[in-house]
């Protein structure tokens, strides 16, 4: 097998003669060309068998949270790793069990907080799968932009995060910065930033304004020039690739048999996304690629991840040119409320609403498993219904949970600093994690 | 230049274009064809096949239901080498048995697999772990354990992953567990200012450094018993 090599150049501030900036490069190879500083040697000699005990977290910066890792280190490399979550357990589950499901909504906004609104698209169809609906052309169109801005959103918090963690300020500030922006374009829309609950059960909680659509194509246009500035300064930058080029790798037989999804699966070569193996809400008809990696590490993570976020602009300009005109909910008076103004001057409406809001819809017996391409990965609700208004359970399948248990298979053998790179690419949230 | 070869899904089926379902019935329609193969296969291990919504549920004897994975895993008709989700489902009726459920996924043929287990209340709650089939049943079945009780039969690190150690309040999940514990606020705040800081280092982590040495007497004693943790 032979070493990897990746072409990398240094920016100095320097301008050459053509007026460009001047680059020099880190490390040379015998031709000239630079190449990445080479990954760190497996093992270090052992130092009399004298082993350290390093705790990482819970409240550390890195650590994207609460986790806390417990390391036993040979030197300082990292011989095992143990890992420890549920500091912010709050029994999503649990409390599920007592909510009807439009009210069930409101917790999925708080599980993966980065991309709330995608979660509340998640839940909905699911939910929509328990209750027999299909929604109208219009909110699908709608869902599919509210998921990829939140991917988008999502995404960025974790290049900004990333960018941190491995030592580089710059473009944390650009990513935020943009992500801004769609956070205004969010609250225009549901009236939140964060906690959306943006979706019900048949439809949207409310019709995009007038004029949002505006900012949404302002958005699409101007994305890609940000998205060209943080690549070139992070994407053959040579402290940049020193640093995640040959970490934590995973082959795609153990990615699978991991059941790592997302990104990560992605990155270590298995072509596997929902949208476009099981998809939903039309994904199928959206011409988008899906972006693969072929050597499982940091590094890999980093381009898959970068390259999605030029695709879901892709997939935001078709959703935008396509968005048909009509209504946004489903005509069906057994979940959706009628209209505030009937609600207030006619009696029928008025009990109407009442019956929904007070005994909520009630789905008939059954069970339904939805998976979505969330940022971090496949995350699936499933929900069991006994007939009643509320659910018998109510199941999240997290995608950073499943992704974090493979964190002490890929960081043994690397250097305590890189286990931080490698947390970071993994692109947990805590609050999904834990629940 | 690359290390791997990209595996491409569907693979094994190929032309299978997918689309978004719609119009789904909720029961009947087509079952997913390995239903159909795992009743020829093991007649007596499954017990009924249903479909509800399109998705197809096998329900298995939970004695049989380690070697039924192994054999959706590792037959080349198969393939299911996608584990998504293992937990478990208790219903509000005390009399419905508490059901295993594994989501499996078969990534080359583009298929989605729902297996289910039914275990007897009254009876231990035990399954054999999936663990040596698909390595990301560690943490779904340590969660699995933490919230229902459920003991893995194989998994070799059974211990509570979201709840803590020395959680003595039971299984949160289980439908006996009032939604705000059982414990009283006072006693759960009084338990947790007697917590000893020491505990929150397993046994195993403290043996890592040299603090094993400054330990007291009885905790070492304890481990070199073969106890796990430091309570």
């Amino acid at each position: 097998m032979s070493k990897r090599t990746v072409e990398v150049e240094l920016s100095t501030s320097g301008l050459d003669a053509q007026g460009r900036p001047q680059r020099v490069p880190l490390v040379t190879n015998d031709g000239g060309t630079a190449v990445a500083l080479e990954p760190p040697p497996g093992v270090e000699p052992d130092l009399e068998g004298e082993h350290m005990l390093i705790n990482i977290g819970p409240q550390h910066p890195a650590t994207h949270g609460v986790l806390r890792l417990v390391l036993e280190l040979d030197g300082e490399t990292v011989v095992r790793c143990i890992p420890h979550i549920g500091y912010l357990h709050c029994g999503f589950e649990k409390i599920g069990e007592y909510r009807q499901y439009n009210q069930i909504i409101c917790w999925t906004d708080r599980e993966d907080y980065l991309n709330s609104i995608g979660n509340n698209v998640a839940f909905a169809l699911g939910a929509e799968r328990l209750f027999g609906i299909e929604v109208t052309e219009r909110c699908k169109v709608l869902r599919v932009i509210a998921c990829e801005l939140s991917r988008i959103m999502s995404h960025l918090v974790w290049l900004g995060t990333f960018c941190i963690d491995i030592g580089a300020f710059t473009p944390f500030l650009w990513a935020f910065q943009r992500r801004e922006e769609i956070y205004r374009l969010i609250e225009k829309w549901v009236g939140a930033r964060l906690t959306t609950s943006a979706t019900r059960v048949g439809g949207m909680a409310a019709d995009i304004p007038s004029g949002w659509m505006d900012g949404l194509r302002q958005f699409i246009r101007t994305f890609p020039h940000t998205l060209d500035e943080i690549d070139r300064v992070l994407t053959r930058n040579a402290i940049w690739v020193g640093r995640t080029v040959g970490l934590g790798v995973m082959t795609p037989d153990e990615a699978i048999n991991w059941g790592l999804s997302g990104p990560m699966l992605r990155a270590s070569g298995v072509d596997y996304d929902v949208r476009k193996d099981f998809p939903y809400l039309d994904y199928e008809t959206y011409d988008f690629e899906v972006p693969v990696g072929t050597n499982g590490d940091v590094y890999d993570r980093y381009l898959v991840r970068f390259e999605e976020l030029r695709q879901s602009v892709h997939i935001l300009q078709q959703a935008a040119d396509r968005l048909p005109d009509g209504p946004v909910n489903i005509d069906d008076p057994r979940v959706i409320l009628p209209p505030k103004s009937k609600a207030t001057s006619e009696m029928e409406s008025m009990i109407h609403h009442f019956k929904v809001v007070m005994e909520g819809p009630r789905p008939p017996i059954g069970e339904s498993y939805v998976a979505v391409e969330s940022p971090k990965g496949e995350k699936g609700y499933y929900m069991v219904s006994d007939g009643t208004a509320k659910p018998v359970r109510w199941r999240i399948r997290p995608p950073s949970f499943v992704n974090l248990a493979a964190i002490p298979k890929m960081v043994e053998g690397h250097l305590l600093s890189d286990v931080i790179a490698i947390n970071a690419s993994i692109d947990i949230v805590m609050g999904e994690i834990d629940r | 230049m690359s290390r791997f070869e990209v595996v491409r899904t569907g693979a094994s089926a190929p032309g299978a274009q997918p689309a978004t379902q719609r119009n789904v019935q909720h029961r009947g329609g087509e079952a997913n064809t390995s239903a159909k193969a795992l009743q020829d296969k093991f007649p007596a291990g499954v017990k009924r096949v249903e479909v509800i919504w399109g998705e197809t549920i096998v329900y298995v004897d939970p004695a049989a239901a380690h070697e039924i994975i192994r054999w959706l895993h590792d037959d080349q008709s198969q393939q299911y080498d996608f584990l998504s989700d293992v937990t478990a489902v208790e219903y509000r009726d005390a009399e419905v048995p508490i059901e295993i459920v594994w989501h499996l996924r078969s990534l080359p043929y583009r298929r989605f697999l729902r297996i289910k287990a039914q275990l007897p209340k009254g009876a231990a709650l035990e399954i054999d772990s999936v663990m040596d089939i698909y390595k990301s049943a560690d943490w779904l079945e340590r969660e699995c354990y933490d919230m229902f009780g459920i003991r893995f039969r194989g998994h070799p690190d059974l211990r509570r992953i979201l709840m803590w150690e020395s959680y003595k309040e039971g299984f949160p999940l289980r439908k006996d567990f009032p939604l705000r514990g059982r414990f009283s606020r006072s006693e759960q705040l009084r338990q947790a200012l007697a917590q000893n800081p020491e505990n929150r280092y397993s046994m195993e982590e403290l043996t890592i450094a040299d603090a094993f040495v400054d330990l007291p007497q009885d905790m070492r004693d304890r481990l070199s018993k073969g106890e796990r943790t430091g309570e």
